[in-house]
């Protein structure tokens, strides 16, 4: 009875609110729909904007120079303790030998995942288009995409889970090895460096579905008589692929590339649901994180998060820019 | 309509309302099309296992999760429901209060919200963007368009401490202290606010894109702006709607760090994902909890995935090829 009561206090509240927010707004358009003449117009721009200007300007625009600045504070950035720092949030990011590893580790992920998810959506693209049955596979790869971050973490947790070799195994990847006769596999989750690519296997995983969706798309719009014309000329199979295909494709190529690497950059659930950061698997989003919440150190946490947001700027303007050159060329 | 045909469908870029164009013909290549098949059979069965595995895992008992792969269940079936009522209705392990299922309810509640009111407020940005205009309309644009590189890492410290405190400028409030802390408005609107740049972005390739006729005879017809936005705008772009909308509903049901940063506090504010990475800390001793738990968060989206999958398919290409 208490979990009906308040299970339909929560949907009471959801109606609540998006009714609440309806009804103003009907409410403003109506009195703005009597308006007419010389403020009609500058009326319905104020009231059309006006939300979504507001919303991004505290939600983003502000907290956004606020965490630069807080990343000069130091370990209490916030109260009556405030102290600058200059840049010594950074020269800690830097220089501390955890963080540094951090970061490393972080660009490992950057490199890896974007261009391993991107060749192997690629060949998957190539492939299932010539098969039958075609969309029950691409279905099954690209089921991942929808999967949350979290519960990906549990499968492949359990994929990856150790048992002491004399027991039965209840991890699928150790009864595997051990069927092929690697009798005393690794507790994989707790070896360096081999745990950061198992966790990578689960990024893969996801994004490969995205990549081949996305590619396969731009495949198929490349027009058939360009095919058709590089075929009677002797092109075909890798070479048609090499000096035909990718070519036409490179823009949507960088894109998915640069796509995935960004969703990588911020890539946090995974390492802070399998191994909290530890045993050498941090990254940099969760170390901010960690910093923030678990350290209560607000300045450190800050400045990575500066160091994130720095990272993902070249990366987006460079997508931006190709897509512009492409569609004014 | 399958992947495949939707994604024909959006390669073609403009707006596509009744979603009729036919696939293409194409014609099979002969070339080792026999190791081809094999490869994609082989990487299928790859990709589905941990999933399969997974879901058989939460229909046995805990004693049998707990000492035998979930592979030896084809030599040995045994297989039960018990899990899920357990997981959902009674809870243990870390679960805080009696089950799963009030946080699915948060979940729920995080998530209609977030995604009905982004919906509506980018429309109305993106059709006053494009088509009632003004002078630095462009510029507007360009700038709204250009936060998306604001990661929203950026905004949780300051975000957080404005709920809880309000903000003052030297001692004189602002900004009311709203007494959102800890609650399920919270984190909502954060999904809201953090999803403003990709929605007017989507929304503003499409709308702008709508027949100029329609809107000009409107205006001749002697209707304000607001009245088009309603009975023309609005309605011509549900197909861009849906997309956005199913994209930003799994966006937020998935969503962990939004939710466990503005609802650490409280539990009763707590989506699911919260509660279910808090009980991955008892892996191997909870299997038959964990399994069934992290089904329940994967079955929502995947029923909305499935269903609507030519949708999210277009709101993905829309996102990342059409820019």
């Amino acid at each position: 009875m208490h979990l009906l009561t308040t299970s339909l206090d929560k949907l009471l509240s959801v109606i609540e609110a998006v009714g609440g927010f309806v009804a103003i707004l009907a409410f403003l358009f109506w009195v703005a729909g009597k308006v007419r003449g010389r403020f009609e117009k500058p009326l319905a721009n104020v009231l059309l904007l006006g939300p979504a200007v507001i919303l991004l300007l505290i939600g983003l625009v502000i907290p956004a120079i606020r965490t630069i600045f807080l990343s000069f504070r130091g370990q209490y950035a916030i109260g009556p303790n405030v102290k600058y720092v200059g840049f010594a949030n950074y020269k800690w990011a830097f220089t501390d030998p955890h963080t540094l590893h951090t970061l490393l580790r972080t660009a490992e992920w950057l490199v890896i995942v974007p261009v391993v998810s991107t060749v192997m959506g690629m060949i998957f693209s190539i492939l299932v288009d010539r098969m039958r049955f075609q969309v029950i596979a691409k279905s099954l790869i690209f089921m991942p995409t929808a999967i949350s971050f979290v519960g990906a973490s549990l499968i492949w947790q359990y994929v990856y889970q150790y048992r002491s070799p004399g027991l039965p195994q209840i991890g699928l990847l150790s009864e595997v090895v051990m069927k092929l006769g690697w009798s005393h596999p690794p507790n994989w989750l707790l070896s360096s460096p081999l745990n950061t690519f198992l966790l990578m296997v689960i990024l893969v995983w996801i994004e490969t579905g995205f990549a081949m969706v996305i590619l396969g798309a731009a495949i198929r719009s490349v027009p058939d008589d360009v095919i058709e014309a590089a075929r009677v000329d002797g092109a075909k199979g890798w070479r048609l692929f090499r000096s035909v295909q990718l070519p036409m494709i490179s823009t949507t190529v960088t894109v998915v590339l640069i796509t995935i690497m960004t969703a990588t950059l911020k890539i946090f659930d995974i390492v802070y649901t399998i191994t909290g950061g530890d045993f050498k698997t941090d990254t940099l989003s969760n170390e901010m994180y960690t910093q923030i919440f678990e350290s209560f150190n607000t300045g450190r946490g800050s400045a990575l998060a500066v160091i994130l947001f720095m990272a993902v700027v070249p990366l987006v303007t460079v997508s931006i820019f190709r897509l512009r050159r492409e569609r004014y060329a | 309509m399958s992947v495949d045909e939707a994604v024909v469908v959006a390669a073609e870029g403009a707006p596509d309302p009744a979603g009729v164009h036919a696939g293409v013909q194409r014609k099979p290549v002969k070339t080792h099309q026999g190791l081809a098949t094999l490869v994609i059979v082989v990487m299928s069965i790859l990709w589905a296992l941990p999933v399969l595995g997974f879901f058989i895992t939460s229909l046995r008992s805990k004693a049998a999760a707990d000492d035998t792969g979930w592979w030896t269940v084809f030599v040995h079936p045994s297989l039960t429901f018990s899990n899920y009522i357990n997981v959902l209705f009674h809870g243990g392990a870390n679960i805080q209060g009696g089950g799963l299922f009030p946080y699915a309810m948060n979940s729920l509640a995080i998530a209609i919200p977030a995604t009905i009111i982004p919906i509506i407020v980018a429309s109305m940005a993106a059709y006053s963007l494009s088509w009632v205009r003004f002078k630095s309309a462009d510029t507007v644009y360009f700038i709204i368009f250009g936060l998306q590189v604001v990661p929203l890492q950026m905004s949780l410290v300051p975000l957080l401490q404005l709920y809880s405190h309000g903000a003052h400028i030297g001692g004189f409030p602002i900004f009311p202290n709203l007494n959102l802390h800890g609650s399920i408005a919270e984190v909502w609107i954060s999904h809201t606010m953090f999803s403003m740049p990709l929605a007017v972005f989507l929304l503003y390739n499409f709308i702008a894109q709508l027949p100029n006729e329609l809107i000009e005879a409107a205006r001749v017809d002697g209707a304000g702006y607001l009245y088009i936005y309603r009975r023309v705008v609005m309605p011509l772009s549900l197909p861009a709607i849906a997309s956005f909308a199913i994209f930003q509903f799994l966006w937020v049901w998935n969503d962990l760090l939004i939710g466990l940063t503005f609802s650490a506090k409280s539990a009763s504010a707590q989506p699911i994902t919260v509660q279910l990475q808090q009980l991955s800390g008892t892996f191997g001793s909870h299997l038959d909890l964990l399994t069934a738990g992290g089904f329940v968060t994967i079955i929502i989206p995947m029923i909305v995935f499935f269903s609507l999958q030519r949708y999210f398919v277009r709101g993905l290409l829309a996102g990342s090829v059409k820019g």
